[in-house]
């Protein structure tokens, strides 16, 4: 039986390239990168080569790149450095109600630190209203952190639109771009970006190896202090091996970019929720089909429960989630399925396909059939009265 | 090359680069899915976290793995500040701190928060009895148990013995202690700890911090629930199994490996005094970890010493490398009372895992040499 891994919007696979360049720094190749000596010097052209990399899939110039250790770090660093060079009148952070948990938890910490905070809320189809948006938006905005591609429902939100109005307040803008790199094109430049959060491990790089994307002459305080790496905006021995890694898989996502590959996958995506939806007709599609990541499709099975589907496939041998991995520990329904305005039983009776590289096109059917049958498993069961709610 | 800067950094051992290769290549979903695979690469994480564990005689339960030491040490000191913000506004810290100490520290006198400094002797630890004096309002005090330029092993015990009379928390930069001298943090007693797989033989851009007891911890890295929610993050697994298996390692090797750093320590000791008479090794009164030399060569600036040094292929640091750039004398033997025309000649050498005897004795005639070289070049231009 061929496995499926339908979770791509988790983690993804480190692709054998990256690991091969990874390896030799984890070998022979050592030295702290900020020593003098002869090895921290190749240690730094490594660093560079791959900080121009990330910039590159981005748009960005390389000295604006700062390797962190993970998109949450990242987007903890962009709320938490921003606000807090902020100035006393200028000091309110606006967020949609969708973002992930790192932007959240983060405006909620610095709520308790006196920071006034916005929830701007999505609307039905998980899209942010830019006239909504609007009305929150006044001189004594700091910083907006709204997301490009929403990583449970995958929506998109109107990032072009949505700088306009945070520059025509004199606000920055960060964007957690996450889900949308290597997925599609970003150019901060263009997009006109202050802040741009990047993850190495959704785009086949290593865990443990991420970027905040920085443009000039925006003032950030760091998060981790005390040293003068990474142009003093993250101290701490830079993690070589990982950096490279996150290097090559970016110059291979701008190729496959390039190459239309993550085009396919969303066109996959699209054929999966046409064929899902035609043969559950009770599903439905959480979010928007049309301001969507294709690769990305969420669906409410009523009366089945997500963690129950999800247990189900992957005894069939595919792996999908429930909302999102990051989520998971925690118990309750989807922060982002409720703000669509479902009901927490059909947040929980929810399932997140998300597609990637590793799809192929006959693994639609798979999927569909895999799915149907275990809503009919989970129903049958549920009308013998003994549907387990984990 | 001859690597004598494993303070600095530490070649990763093979077995720990095996371990993250298949990691890489096999455990490839996230630990907090909720499907198989998921929780395969969970039960890595485990493991990892109970390896990282035994090194320092901790429960599972009290790790939390971080990015690396100076993120660890950051959450550990604002994230205790802040948690305890309500009993006080003050931290201590000794003046022989980490970069990432005194980072920490500056974030939150940013913020508000009072500064102390404990004090160092001249043989290079911290009088515990400076804990008694301080000001009512200190919460956290952080003391690290080796430094990482001297390796004098300060008294984390004793600190945290009066601090705990008193209802002051105690963290400990234990990064250049970990892996090379036995860590009990049942009998040391600090509340929050610090290690670094990087400098036991482990991959870089990993670390972990242990919070005993629920010591309280307020999270600086928001997201999820990762970490028992203590920090957020996706965790970098390959990193995080390969840590677990460098502590593995170190924890079996402890002893052994102790006895055997120490000879070749006090060889290369010997022959620095053989070659230059008048050789300053700091610290000598002090206990010390087993692998690492600060010694001053008067008349030999240090940045000169380490050109000459690379030239003939040995490696080794002028004060710490995170400092590198600068010819100003370290702040930790400016804190020791070390005059600074005597600081400015140090140069730390540090041992580990790959040095050999052959080593110590081929790199002691180079360093006469390069000794020989800088203080000519400070004589030219004198």
């Amino acid at each position: 039986m061929r496995e499926i891994y339908a979770d791509h919007a988790a983690t993804t696979r480190p692709a054998p390239e990256v690991r091969d360049a990874m390896l030799p720094f984890l070998g022979p190749r050592f030295g702290n990168s900020s020593s003098v000596h002869r090895r921290g010097e190749a240690a730094r052209d490594a660093l560079e080569a791959a900080r121009a990399r990330v910039a590159a899939l981005v748009g960005a110039a390389p000295e604006g790149i700062v390797f962190t250790a993970s998109g949450s770090e990242a987007n903890n660093l962009a709320i938490q450095g921003v606000l807090a060079c902020a100035d006393a009148s200028r000091r309110r952070l606006v967020i949609s109600s969708i973002e992930h948990p790192s932007v959240i938890e983060t405006a909620r910490h610095l709520e308790t630190r006196g920071i006034p905070v916005t929830v701007v809320p999505v609307e039905s189809n998980g899209v942010l209203d830019p006239g909504r948006l609007a009305e929150a938006l006044a001189a004594d905005v700091a910083l907006v952190s709204v997301m490009w591609v929403n990583n449970e429902i995958g929506t998109l939100q109107p990032i072009a639109e949505i700088a306009r109005l945070a520059r025509a307040v004199g606000a920055r803008f960060h964007c957690d771009a996450i889900q949308a790199a290597g997925k599609l094109p970003i150019d901060v430049e263009t997009a006109d970006l202050d802040l741009l959060s990047i993850a190495g491990h959704k785009f086949h790089g290593p865990p443990g190896a991420a970027a905040l994307v920085v443009r000039r002459r925006t003032r950030l305080a760091p998060l981790i202090h005390g040293g003068h790496q990474e142009r003093s905006r993250r101290a701490g021995t830079e993690n070589l091996a990982a950096a490279v890694g996150l290097g090559v898989a970016a110059e291979r996502a701008q190729r496959r970019l390039a190459a239309g590959e993550p085009q396919r996958a969303c066109a996959l995506g699209d054929a999966l929720l046409g064929l899902l939806l035609a043969r559950i007709p009770t599903a439905r599609l959480n979010g928007d089909r049309a301001i969507r990541l294709g690769s990305i499709v969420n669906l409410r099975l009523p009366g089945v429960d997500g963690e129950a589907a999800l247990h189900e496939l992957d005894l069939e041998g595919i792996t999908v989630s429930t909302g999102s991995a990051c989520s998971a520990a925690s118990p309750g329904p989807s922060h982002v399925l409720l703000a669509l305005g479902l009901t927490p039983e059909d947040a929980h009776g929810s399932v997140r396909f998300s597609l990637g590289e590793d799809i192929l096109e006959s693994d639609v059917d798979t999927l569909v059939e895999g799915t149907f049958r275990a809503v009919e498993r989970l129903r049958a069961l549920d009308h013998g009265g003994t549907v387990e709610r984990r | 090359m001859i690597y004598l800067d494993h303070n600095a950094s530490t070649p990763v051992r093979p077995e720990v680069r095996d371990a993250i290769a298949s990691c890489l290549g096999d455990l490839h979903a996230n630990p907090s899915s909720l499907h198989r695979e998921g929780q395969r690469a969970r039960a890595a994480l485990e493991r990892a976290r109970d390896q990282v564990a035994a090194l320092v005689a901790a429960r599972s339960d009290e790790v939390v793995f971080v990015s690396g030491g100076t993120e660890g040490d950051h959450q550990a000191l604002i994230g205790a500040a802040w948690a305890l913000e309500a009993r006080g506004r003050r931290v201590a810290i000794s003046r022989l701190e980490h970069h990432a100490v005194h980072g920490a520290a500056e974030v939150l006198e940013r913020g508000g928060f009072a500064i102390s400094h404990l004090a160092a002797t001249h043989e290079g630890f911290v009088d515990p009895a400076e804990v008694d004096s301080l000001p009512e309002d200190t919460t956290v005090i952080s003391l690290m148990l080796a430094n990482n330029e001297t390796g004098v092993i300060q008294p984390v015990a004793g600190v945290a013995e009066r601090a705990a009379r008193r209802g002051i928390r105690v963290h400990t930069d234990a990064v250049q202690a970990a892996g090379k001298i036995p860590i009990d943090l049942e009998a040391l007693g600090a509340d929050y700890t610090v290690i670094s797989a990087h400098k036991l033989g482990g991959p870089k851009g990993v670390g972990a911090l242990i919070v005993r007891g629920g010591a309280p911890l307020e999270s600086l890295l928001r997201g999820s629930g990762h970490e028992r929610g203590r920090r957020g993050g996706t965790e970098n697994l390959p990193g995080i199994v390969g840590f677990g298996v460098a502590a593995e390692l170190a924890a079996r090797d402890l002893m052994a490996e102790g006895t055997r750093l120490l000879a070749l320590r006090e060889r290369l000791e010997a022959g620095l005094t053989a070659a230059a008479s008048d050789v300053v090794i700091h610290g000598t009164r002090a206990p010390r970890l087993p692998n690492t030399v600060n010694a001053s060569f008067p008349g030999a600036r240090a940045d000169h010493l380490l050109m000459a040094l690379d030239a003939r292929g040995v490696a080794v640091s002028a004060g710490a490398a995170c400092a590198s750039g600068a010819v100003e004398p370290s702040p930790v033997l400016t804190a020791m009372g070390i005059a600074c025309d005597l600081a400015i000649c140090a140069l730390r050498f540090s041992l580990g895992h790959t040095t050999t005897v052959d080593e110590i004795d081929l790199v002691i005639p180079r360093i006469a040499d390069a000794v020989r070289v800088a203080r000519s070049a400070a004589g030219a231009r004198a």
